[in-house]
């Protein structure tokens, strides 16, 4: 590890935690209604969307019709997005001539980039039309991840209201998050990355003449003739919109196959500073938006001491990982001092990446600014170990807080009864319906990602996208479904997935990890919105200590490591253990 | 009953071989299957069952030996949690059958109607029905549950209470209930049986205690589907490591998958087979400990509310104040020399053995250094307190002196032709006033003065009371006295808060407001006035000695109606709550260890580098796998004394309370099967049979 690598890692940090309350602030004025300041023009947007779609925003409803409202929702943007890529080739702004995607690649992406997951099995420069990119996939980063933040602030109002039955309205909470929160952050920050050099263009790609033509030996049109290489495609496209909503609303899915180790989606070091920063920025904030509509903002630091306690250890056990080295090469007498540089951008280095690699599977981003595949057994391990823990430390924008509370209301299940009284989380006691909702929060992504990696490896088109021998190759398929299954998104890579099996099978899973989890946290927002509330006394299990966020921490780590020890062992730890010997 | 339980009235040889063969019966899969982590131990033993039946014929890659021994500890699993739960029903068993035995027969006097001149027939308690009247008098057995409609007598009901002061029964308000089984001491009274037998207050008991009607408690149900979950995602876990075994042997290009046996160990391990042999058992214990606390709950869910009340309504007399009040002062009426007030109380009193007359002659000596004297000897008659004249005395030397409520006695007095001092009846104002309670004493036709009583606070009931505070319940002091009383006794006793002038409206109308507040509340009563109250209440324990009205509208009962009870209630709610708390950390942490002896023994023929995890060093893999589930079946037995008795409970914040829970088992918990394992493995080493 260099001092100027965790110099810019801690540089990171420290803008992140400044970041939290303002934004986190203005978050929750957005969702109380109140005072947005500049943002304030926009409501006359606001009421204009609700006069043309005949929304009352003061029709509040069960969590029965909420979850509706989402599954719908969810339903009908999947349906689009699949047309307009099967149409493609008929459909406008579409100068590259592409033709439409095939059904199970259509159907795969569909579900990804409806889930917030953005698992591309496809190579986005050569299979996506601008049109697609833009009016297929840019909405749906827009509004899947709105989806995610709605049904958190249901799920707060379901601690927030008493003896209740209505936990808001989703397309009010749509709307807002859409208008107030993800438009005007995407705005300034696609602004930026086009000042850096991001592409925003409807050109189609370009041809140049190479300076020097080299023969490839990969290519080979027979056994015999090489071929040799005189131009070069240059994609181009309105990619710097596309990125900003990618990385604001944990997407992740990029607008070229490279993802952020392109240079057109990420040019620079500041724009790779500001797009990691971009990751984490708001499913950080929301803790704070929590802790003030819960109006005890104590809570929302405590999640917060949760995540940075458990996420800040591992990005430096996994830089220390990276740093050391590949034992292969060093056994082969080839200095690899740097670290191991495979599958990483010069221009990031090693902190850089990283950090970025924990972090977007940390927060359910999924874009990627280096080749996790290609990190060490152990460096890889870190960030499959992110996703496996359910994506909640950080998590996606949304959906990592509602995983957090789910997982908080397992540990106060558990507290709560060691300090002598039935389970309560601020002032709302925890009984059978919560245990059994939560029970299903968890078990569904384990379920999923468990099940899929076990059919994956004795099928024959299972294996047969298996690219690595031994160890690796289980770790492939291991961190594809982790990655599908927990809505994440990113790709180890080294695993042939563009295929109907797999497409089939990962969409089946991004699409039950998604809303199996959704339909149950609602339910639980609603059981809780009923209830009375119980105000805390000095018999009360007290939520915002460093004692219970340790007892949180425990759960979360016991549970990621007791689901996914075994199969952690046939993968990362067996393939590091081999190699240091 | 004991209050205090100890090893050895746990372990009764008696409730140990009971519960040794009721482990068996319960192996019924038709019973284990309301229990789902246990019910999957079972599925395994019998899997392991039939593997090793298969193994002696057709040989597999592991001895038969191993699959044995593994099915054996599988199958002493399910035992040891079967064992743990009919200990916990044994002990309440063992309880209903003394009960059932005090339960006697005997011959009633039933009327044919309901006044004394009427006929009366000799029948068998057992043959009463509800709605027949019965005479009993002085002697007489109560022989049923039942509601006096005529007379005044004091019982002894220390059969059904264990308190041997009688206790005052009348028709009419609130002390009109008669208990079956209970001694009738003075006087007589003509009853309505209530109850048919076998339905009778002291049935309810039994049955009660026998756990019959025993339900799973919400708080139960939450857990048992925290449990089930955790042990479908270890079903899960274990169930893929076939398929990624399988894989890893071809990718490795040696050594063997996973076996079935071995699957199923781990699963076993895994799953929270301690919580969940011992769930039902802590349930159960919880129950008893109540029934040695001589509280009756009329449900497990009582019990759990109990853990949680915020709120502590808590009558004055008998629970803060010592019941009997003790005299502290004479005032003599105007114009009458204080010894001859102090003399003539002493005389009165001396035959008085209630505690305010023994008080009396306590002051006396103290104050005035009047000596006790022996009323035989004095050749004096002592006229008995009775409940019609409320006076008592003495008639000596033709002198008849009289003590009592002032009311009482200026009856008294103008009957004899005197005329009650104005001074007198200032003096019983300011006394009440102040919250004492006043005696006037009188001969014949002159008051003579005035004996102040005063409530005595109970000794310790302060530090109690600072203790609740600490774990977040509020007292609250309910007394019928007037505020300025009431705020002094409360600010002596160290309650948070009182009602004064209390009545059952302003009772009901505190309890609601709490409630609506969020609080859960508890309280005791006994009339009939207090039921609304009691049925409004979370928690609401009747005295025993309260009305019929007064039970029912209650979800437990104290046999010893003592109010302080309701402390050691909450108490015993809280310690059921933290024990399952605490298990279930324990049970949960105690993987982590398990994974350590299992994993590297499972997978070190396909990879041997991950031997690298057998950081206990165990001998070998057959002897990692046995080990680990031989000390997950021992662990059962180690916490059958801890399930049974409740962990240790200490009045604490909840903060420390977790922080030390979470020490002790939790950490406890990780670090301890380390040890375990280790140990057992070294036994089984020393075997030599691997």
């Amino acid at each position: 590890m260099t001092v100027n690598g965790i110099e810019q890692i801690v540089l990171y940090l420290i803008i992140l935690g400044i970041l939290i309350k303002p934004l986190g602030n203005y978050m929750a004025n957005v969702y109380e209604d109140k005072n947005l300041g500049l943002i304030n023009i926009l409501r006359p947007v606001e009421n204009i969307i609700y006069r043309m779609s005949g929304i009352k925003k003061e029709d509040e409803v069960s969590w029965q019709k909420y979850a509706t409202d989402v599954l719908l929702f969810s339903l009908a943007g999947m349906v689009i997005l699949y047309l307009i890529q099967r149409l493609q080739s008929i459909l406008p702004l579409n100068p590259q001539r592409l033709s439409s995607v095939p059904p199970d690649s259509a159907f795969n992406t569909a579900v990804s980039f409806v889930t917030n997951t953005n698992w591309q099995g496809y190579s986005g420069e050569t299979t996506m039309s601008y049109l697609t990119q833009m009016a297929g996939l840019g909405v749906q980063n827009f509004v899947s991840a709105a989806s995610g933040m709605a049904v958190l602030v249901a799920l707060i109002r379901g601690f927030v209201r008493r003896k209740v039955n209505t936990i808001g309205n989703f397309w009010v909470d749509l709307t807002r998050t859409v208008l107030y929160i993800l438009l005007p952050l995407s705005f300034v920050f696609s602004l930026i990355l086009v000042s850096q050099g991001v592409v925003q263009s409807f050109h189609p790609s370009t041809d140049v003449q190479l300076m020097q033509p080299f023969v490839s030996a990969n290519q080979r049109v027979s056994t015999t003739e090489a071929l040799t290489i005189r131009t070069q495609t240059i994609p181009l496209g309105p990619a710097a919109s596309q990125i900003a909503i990618k990385q604001l609303g944990t997407n992740g899915g990029g607008f070229f196959n490279t993802n952020s180790s392109h240079p057109f989606e990420n040019p620079t070091p500041l724009t790779n500073f500001l797009e990691l920063l971009a990751i984490l920025l708001i499913p950080a904030a929301l803790c704070y938006t929590f802790g003030r509509m819960v109006g005890d903002t104590r809570q929302g630091w405590a999640f917060l001491g949760a995540m940075f306690v458990i996420f800040v250890p591992l990005v430096f056990l996994d830089y220390y990982f990276e740093q050391q080295g590949n034992p292969y090469l060093s056994s082969m007498h080839i200095d690899n001092l740097g670290g191991n540089m495979e599958g990483k951008e010069l221009r990031f280095g090693i902190a850089m990446s990283v950090l970025w690699a924990s972090a977007t599977t940390a927060a359910s981003n999924g874009s990627v600014n280096s080749m996790h595949d290609s990190f060490s057994p152990l460096g890889g391990m870190v960030p499959m170990w992110f996703i496996q823990l359910g994506e909640i430390i950080f998590g996606g924008v949304g959906s990592g807080l509602y995983g957090m509370l789910v997982f908080v209301i397992i540990a106060v299940f558990v507290a709560g009864l060691m300090v002598g009284r039935t389970p309560e989380y601020l002032g709302k006691k925890i009984e059978a319906f919560e245990m059994k909702m939560a029970s299903m929060v968890i078990l569904i992504p384990a379920a999923l990602v468990l099940m899929g990696t076990a059919i994956a490896v004795i099928i024959k088109s299972g294996l047969a996208g298996i690219a690595n021998p031994g160890p690796h190759g289980l770790s492939e398929v291991l961190y594809a479904f982790s990655s599908a299954g927990n809505n994440n998104g990113s790709a180890f890579a080294g695993l042939g997935s563009n295929n109907p099996f797999y497409n089939t099978i990962l969409g089946i899973a991004m699409f039950f990890g998604r809303f199996w989890l959704m339909i149950p946290v609602l339910a639980i927002s609603g059981s809780l919105a009923k209830k009375k509330f119980t105000p805390a006394s000095a018999g009360t299990l007290p939520t915002h200590t460093p004692l219970f966020v340790l007892l949180l921490i425990s759960v979360i780590l016991l549970v990621g490591a007791l689901t996914f020890l075994p199969a952690l062992a046939l993968g990362p730890i067996a393939e590091y253990l081999i190699s240091i010997r | 009953m004991g209050k205090k339980t100890n090893l050895h009235s746990i372990f009764e040889a008696k409730i140990v071989w009971r519960a040794v063969f009721d482990s068996f019966i319960k192996l019924n899969p038709l019973y284990q299957v309301r229990k789902p982590v246990m019910f999957v131990v079972e599925v395994g033993s019998i899997l392991t069952t039939l593997l090793f039946a298969f193994s002696i014929f057709i040989p597999s890659q592991e001895s038969s030996l191993f699959i044995l021994l593994i099915s054996v500890w599988l199958w002493f699993t399910v035992l040891f949690a079967n064992f743990a739960e009919s200990m916990a029903e044994g002990r309440g068993k063992a309880q209903a059958d003394a009960l059932r035995s005090s339960r006697k027969d005997v011959i009633a006097k039933r009327l044919s109607r309901p006044t004394r001149d009427a006929e009366i027939t000799s029948v068998p308690s057992s043959q009463l029905r509800k709605g027949d009247f019965v005479i009993t008098e002085a002697g007489d057995i109560i022989p049923g549950d039942g509601e006096v409609v005529e007379g005044v007598a004091s019982v002894n009901e220390s059969a059904v209470t264990g308190e041997s002061a009688p206790v005052i029964r009348e028709s009419g308000g609130d002390r009109s209930a008669v208990t079956g089984g209970t001694l009738i001491l003075s006087d007589w009274l003509i009853i309505r049986i209530t109850a048919n037998p076998g339905e009778a207050f002291i049935d309810n008991m039994i049955s009660m205690i026998e756990g019959a009607k025993r339900q799973k408690t919400p708080n139960e149900i939450a857990l048992d589907i925290l449990l089930a979950g955790l042990s479908i995602i270890f079903l899960l876990v274990t169930a893929t490591l076939l398929p990624f075994s399988l894989f890893s042997v071809r990718a490795a290009m040696q050594g063997n998958p996973i076996t079935i046996t071995t699957l199923v160990a781990l699963l076993v391990c895994l799953i929270p087979t301690t919580i969940g042999g011992l769930l039902s058992a802590i349930g159960i214990a919880g129950m008893d400990r109540m029934i040695q606390a001589n509280v009756i709950a009329m449900s497990g869910r009582a019990i759990e509310a109990a853990g949680d009340v915020d709120v502590l309504l808590l009558d004055k007399t008998g629970t803060i104040t010592l019941g009997d009040r003790q005299a502290t002062a004479f005032i003599p009426a105007s114009g009458v020399k204080a010894e001859m007030l102090v003399n003539a109380a002493q005389l009165s009193s001396l035959a008085d053995e209630t505690p305010e007359g023994r008080s009396i002659v306590i002051l006396a000596k103290n104050k005035y250094g009047l000596r006790e004297r022996d009323i035989h000897s004095l050749q004096a008659k002592f006229i008995p307190f009775s409940a019609h004249t409320r006076m008592s005395g003495v008639d000596l030397d033709g002198r008849e002196i009289r003590k009592g409520a002032a009311d009482a006695v200026e009856a008294y007095v103008n009957k004899n032709g005197g005329i009650f001092p104005q001074d007198v009846r200032e003096s019983v104002k300011e006394i009440s006033r102040e919250g004492g309670t006043p005696l006037v004493v009188a001969e014949r036709k002159e008051a003579l003065g005035v004996i102040r009583l005063d409530d005595i606070i109970k000794g310790g009931i302060k530090e109690r009371f600072a203790e609740l505070r600490e774990m977040g319940i509020k007292t609250i002091m309910i007394t019928g006295d007037n505020p300025l009383t009431a705020a002094a006794v409360a600010a002596e006793a160290g309650v948070d808060d009182f009602l004064a002038q209390a009545t059952p409206e302003a009772k009901l109308e505190l309890i609601r407001r709490y409630q609506s507040g969020g609080r859960l509340v508890a309280m005791t009563g006994d009339g009939t006035n207090d039921a609304p109250a009691l049925a409004q209440a979370d928690v609401a324990v009747a005295m025993n000695t309260g009305t019929q009205a007064a039970k029912e509208a209650g979800n437990m009962v104290d046999l010893d109606s003592n109010p302080t009870k309701l402390l050691q209630i909450v108490e015993i709610g809280k310690q059921l709550l933290m024990t399952r708390g605490a298990l279930t950390t324990f049970s949960i942490s105690n993987d982590v260890a398990k994974y350590f002896a299992i994993l590297p023994a499972s997978f070190s023929s396909i990879y041997p580098q991950l031997g690298m995890l057998n950081i206990m060093g165990l001998s070998s893999p057959q002897s990692a796998i046995l080990s680990a589930v031989i000390f997950n079946a021992l662990i059962i037995v180690f916490l059958i004394p801890l399930a049974l008795r409740g962990i240790r409970y200490r009045p604490l914040k909840a903060a420390m309370l977790l922080r030390k829970n979470l020490l002790i088992y939790g950490l406890g918990g990780l670090i301890i099967p380390f040890i375990g394992i280790k140990i057992i493995d070294i036994m089984v080493e020393m075997l030599n049979i691997f």
